[in-house]
């Protein structure tokens, strides 16, 4: 009889390191010293569980969640869809999936956000969904906007989809963002280059996915999402002792 | 040929950038969107135990307050038992009880702090307790990949001697980075605990 253990080990070479000095905020708030090493305790093979009672419905359409009724946000019409799988290919069942994005117009509902493109009226820019009991999720939204940013003077964020992603521990936390194939921007954004791995770039990136689209209405990208997958205990203690 | 394993990889983490706002915590970047927002409260009415303030900065390598940056808490009941299906004994945990959330500083200042319940001790690797600890996970520009640390209180010098995941740490000095201050202020229990992302007494931080 097997059960789930320990979480693979998180494979440092996927991510980027912490200190990336083209991403220049990263100077100051990058640790020096190396990161401890932890075996998995209860304290991280746990994590907090999330239900329907959380979240509403239309809280996935980023196209109405914000909007007046009987209006709709400026852009490209988009769902952005996927699966959460872990590393040994098994789908995250009821996941909580969150994303925020800038409008059409690159420009933010923040109040920090002061870039010249106008705020869409009709569009707050974040939404949130669990996945079903495949892994699957999926939102409809616009597809953001590139957006200037101060790092370098003339340095412009490609369109991307902030994405954060549970699983069922806290050592699969994640937050990242996602891309969409093609876009001129990624190769030369810092942000995107804090990662050393050209394949892993590819794995941030949406694939247009005509098949999903919705003819005359709305275009498709997929993301598929992989979070950290965990060891069967075959010969070793439990975790919490015997 | 070679068999194949056939695994996949992780997806790479990305910065949560100056916005995180806006997706986990909508109400701080200035609109409201959702009829509930999550994280916001982490014990609930009905926990037992002794209600705690905790309170900080995230502090930069220039010492300057990291006015941008988002706290997850995940931590255990006054029993030591997390709400979650994995932890013998999680039916127990009180309704109400999350045991997660979400914490952001004031755009200001940088400080930050939440209201919770002091957890309790409980059960690590091999047999050996853990002293009563809060797991945090901290995101912000510039960051690119989660922090992770752990929270131990000051009045718990017999347990945090003893705790297995201090003892991991083998300079001593470093140890203290954990520890947050305790002190008593209009009747309400308060522990300091200030983060130190690079320099002078870094704190530690983990891969987990």
């Amino acid at each position: 009889m097997t059960t789930p253990g320990e979480f693979y080990q998180r494979d440092r070479s996927v991510h980027p390191p912490a200190l990336t000095p083209n991403y220049k905020t990263s100077v100051a708030r990058s640790p020096r010293y190396s990161l401890i090493s932890l075996q998995n305790s209860v304290s991280e093979i746990t994590g907090p569980v999330f239900g329907h009672n959380d979240i509403d419905a239309g809280d996935n359409d980023l196209l109405t969640n914000y909007a007046k009724a009987g209006e709709s946000p400026i852009g490209e019409r988009i769902i952005l869809h996927g699966r959460v799988l872990d590393e040994n290919v098994k789908p995250v069942p009821n996941t909580l999936v969150e994303v925020w994005q800038a409008n059409a117009g690159g420009r933010y509902r923040h109040k920090k956000d002061t870039y010249l493109a106008p705020i869409e009226p009709n569009f707050g820019g974040c939404g949130r969904t669990l996945t079903d009991e495949n892994g699957y999720y999926y939102f409809r939204t616009v597809k953001p906007g590139a957006y200037p940013w101060r790092n370098m003077v003339n340095n412009w964020r490609p369109a991307h989809v902030h994405v954060s992603v549970f699983g069922s521990s806290f050592v699969q936390r994640l937050i990242t963002q996602c891309y969409f194939e093609g876009d001129p921007l990624i190769p030369i954004c810092p942000i995107v280059q804090t990662i050393p791995d050209p394949d892993a770039i590819e794995q941030l990136t949406a694939k247009l996915d005509l098949k999903a689209s919705i003819p005359l209405d709305t275009i498709a990208y997929r993301f598929d999402i992989v979070l950290r997958g965990r060891r069967s205990t075959l010969f070793e203690n439990r975790l919490e002792g015997n | 040929m070679p068999q194949s394993l056939e695994y996949l990889k992780e997806t790479p983490s990305q910065t949560a950038g100056p916005y995180v706002h806006i997706g986990l915590a909508p109400g701080a970047a200035g609109f409201q969107i959702y009829d509930q927002e999550l994280g916001q409260d982490i014990a609930g009415p009905n926990a037992k135990g002794q209600r705690i303030r905790v309170e900080g900065l995230v502090i930069d390598g220039t010492g300057s307050p990291v006015k941008d940056v988002l706290l997850e808490v995940w931590q255990a009941n006054a029993d030591g038992v997390y709400p979650h299906p994995e932890h013998a004994g999680h039916e127990s945990v009180e309704e109400g009880f999350r045991g997660w959330g979400r914490v952001i500083t004031n755009f200001e200042t940088g400080e930050w702090a939440f209201d919770t319940v002091k957890p309790g001790a409980l059960m690590g690797r091999n047999g050996q307790m853990m002293a009563p600890h809060i797991n945090l996970w901290i995101v912000a520009r510039g960051i690119n990949v989660g922090l992770n640390t752990r929270l131990y209180f000051d009045d718990e010098a017999e347990a945090n001697a003893a705790d297995p995941v201090i003892n991991v740490i083998e300079w001593e000095k470093r140890r203290e980075t954990l520890i947050a201050k305790r002190s008593e202020r209009d009747g309400e229990t308060v522990y300091r605990f200030d983060i130190r992302l690079q320099g002078d007494d870094e704190t530690v931080f983990f891969d987990i």
